[in-house]
């Protein structure tokens, strides 16, 4: 008989469990479109907005978006953050901007990592374009896209944007 | 005759006036769960005649668990279209529980039309009984990563011990269940079965043999619930829900009757079951076994007709199956084929919880 | 566009947690740490294994340890030819319900045994405890039940 110890007060409960993830067929198309270095979105066929990454359905009305759209590779940056905080994984040098990306033909934008400016000049605003990876390292995912950077281009009227903030 | 058939639960009739659902598969590779719902959702908007601006109230039932990610029934409303903006809930459980969380707020006057529905894809998990065995309590039984089928298991060999019922019966229930497939366009194992092959089939888990367990599935379904006489206005012939209860039983395994199911037994007082014939039973049970512990605690006879649609044993898309019985047995009300029914949910591998719902049409 | 694939991908996730356990169940695991099996007393002085704060019926709140085991009786099984990888044993096993002596409740555990010949409902059973130096205070405390001799 062991010696009277503390009291056990805690549990381990590691837990591990294995998921495929299924992208799904409108997904696909933005995947599709990341592998051959393009921006692919969908058009809702009700009120004619067009949603990138595309996502088989409209979330204003509920009807199929389906008609496939390829979108440039420029945008404008909608809004922005300046990251100082580090953290573990964290494999850009801070401090690194991450902006939200309204492609010019699109009507939602999406998160992307702003580059080539300091984070003291980045604005609301500003006129970015897509870096892609070289041509065989482009993958079925957003990694394909290095980041985006300004195309030096007067900055997009407060109006054309105001929407989508 | 009456508008409204006498209630047992509630103060306000409520009716299920339209049911759509996606046919069963063992993997929907090329959707994922929204893709899943928009036809569905377009099939039952169509047949009852309305838009999603005729909602009061949404509802669905999912879980986190099966697609691997947190917050992941928001997507589905995708499929709907949110806006305007519409009171919404969820729950993390089979949606047969979100259609009684649609009727309690259906009581109250101003939310007269409500969209119920349920959806889950069981193939995206590598291995879908471990992930469901985090059901079981988790500091004394989920640690030891026990599956459903390995404590429906149990609960069969208990009913073997006790002299309730044989392999055989459990076969039979399987047999019947998916020949009445045959007949349900939307089910995925439909075949006629031969007794002595069934038996001849190996043990998954004593005394379980494959043909005891539910096909793993992808699907989903949905309805619409109207409050009052507005019903009318969606269909000819409403499957009113006269009666609705939902009971549990103790988390503590070993401290049940596994042979028994008094929270169904429960339910189905509180639902009024026993008030009136029944011309149909749908029943949520996975396993073969389980079929004959609910019977029973329904109280059901010999003429009441047990899953016509084939039951969870022909398709088990979990987090709407439940809602399919509810569905499929309001299709037959509304058709005039039955005129009074009782369907029934249930959750945890060993009927944990247990819903049950009357449903009759007036006509 | 053609013939077009659909993506999946693997996604794993990894929940480390710990749990705080209360003094329900810190007496139970601080038990199983020891060797010891033991129970709390419900309703009627029923004996509940394991223990639960609660009376499962009547919701009352349970009152002390009881020392129970590590002989029991066998009240279900399954016999599982073919372990899962996630499964307690990489060996045909059986998931087992024991009442152990001097409980009023079953506990779910496993039960080691050559074959599923020979095992039945009523046997009675016996719990093996891990060597004393690889317990922690959690349920693989007990690596398994056995048949016990003469069973």
């Amino acid at each position: 008989m062991s010696e009277a110890r503390e009291p056990v007060t805690m549990l381990s409960t590691p837990i591990h469990l294995d998921y495929h993830f299924v992208a799904g067929d409108s997904q696909s198309k933005t995947l599709q479109g990341y592998l051959e270095g393009k921006f692919i979105g969908q058009r809702c066929e009700v009120c004619g907005k067009v949603y990138v990454p595309s996502r088989g359905s409209c979330p204003t009305d509920g009807a199929p978006a389906r008609e496939v759209v390829e979108l440039p590779n420029t945008g404008t940056m909608t809004t922005y953050c300046v990251v100082n905080v580090p953290f573990a994984g964290q494999n850009v040098e801070i401090p690194y901007i991450c902006g939200q990306i309204l492609l010019d033909g699109s009507n939602i934008s999406f998160m992307g990592l702003i580059q080539e400016i300091p984070a003291s000049e980045v604005r609301m605003g500003m006129r970015v374009e897509a870096v892609w990876v070289p041509e065989e390292e482009l993958t079925p995912s957003l990694a394909s896209v290095r980041y985006f950077r300004p195309t030096g281009e007067p900055d997009a009227d407060y109006d054309s944007y105001k929407e989508y903030l | 005759m009456s508008k409204f058939p006498e209630l047992t639960s509630g103060s306000r009739p409520i009716a299920v006036v339209s049911f759509a659902q996606a046919k069963a598969v063992r993997a929907d590779i090329a959707h994922n769960e929204v893709e899943m719902l928009l036809p569905v959702f377009g099939e039952l908007f169509a047949k009852a005649g309305i838009t999603k601006d005729d909602l009061n109230f949404i509802c669905s039932g999912s879980t986190d668990y099966l697609i691997g990610g947190p917050f992941s029934f928001v997507m589905a409303l995708d499929a709907i279209g949110v806006w305007p903006p519409k009171p919404e809930s969820h729950v993390e459980m089979d949606a047969a529980w979100a259609l009684y969380e649609a009727w309690v707020t259906m009581q109250e006057p101003g939310k007269d039309v409500s969209l119920v529905y349920g959806f889950g894809k069981s193939s995206l998990a590598s291995d879908l009984g471990k992930v469901l065995a985090l059901q079981m309590d988790p500091y004394t039984m989920a640690p030891l990563w026990p599956d459903p089928t390995s404590v429906a298991a149990l609960q069969a060999r208990a009913l073997l011990d006790a002299g309730l019922a044989t392999e055989e019966d459990f076969a039979e229930v399987a047999a019947r269940n998916r020949r009445n497939a045959l007949k349900n366009p939307y089910a995925q194992v439909a075949r006629d079965d031969d007794l002595a092959t069934l038996m001849a089939e190996a043990y998954v888990a004593s005394p379980l043999r494959r043909h005891c367990l539910p096909p793993i599935t992808d699907g989903c379904s949905a309805l619409i619930l109207v409050a009052g006489e507005r019903a009318y206005d969606f269909s000819d012939n409403p499957a009113w829900i006269t009666g609705i209860d939902h009971r549990m039983e103790t988390h503590a395994l070993g401290a049940r009757d596994l042979t028994q199911s008094p929270s169904t037994e429960r339910a189905a007082v509180e639902a009024g079951v026993a008030k009136g014939g029944l011309d149909l039973a749908e029943i949520y049970a996975p396993y073969a076994h389980q079929e004959l512990i609910l019977a029973k605690a329904l109280g059901l006879g010999a003429d009441t007709q047990i899953n016509p649609s084939g039951g969870a044993l022909a398709a088990n898309a979990i987090m709407s199956a439940g809602l399919t019985r509810i569905g499929e047995a309001a299709t037959r009300i509304m058709s005039g084929e039955a005129k009074r029914a009782v369907a029934h949910a249930s959750a945890g591998p060993v009927l944990q919880q247990n819903l049950v719902a009357v449903l009759e049409g007036a006509r | 566009m053609g013939d077009q694939a659909v993506f999946e991908s693997p996604h794993e996730l990894d929940f480390p947690y710990s749990r705080s356990l209360g003094p329900t169940l810190s007496a139970f695991m601080t038990g199983l740490r020891d060797g010891q099996i033991t129970g709390t007393r419900g309703d009627g002085g029923r004996v509940i294994v394991p223990p639960t704060e609660y009376d499962p019926i009547s919701s009352a709140p349970t009152e002390g340890s009881v020392n129970v085991g590590p002989g029991g009786v066998l009240t279900s099984w399954t016999w599982i030819d073919k372990p899962k990888p996630s499964h307690p044993s990489d060996k045909p096993f059986a998931w087992a319900m024991v009442k152990l002596d001097g409980a009023d409740t079953a506990m779910l555990h496993i039960l080691k045994a050559p074959s599923a010949d020979g095992i039945a409902s009523g046997m009675r059973v016996s719990a093996q405890f891990r060597p004393e130096a690889e317990r922690v205070g959690c349920m693989a405390d007990i690596a398994a039940f056995i048949p016990e001799e003469g069973s």
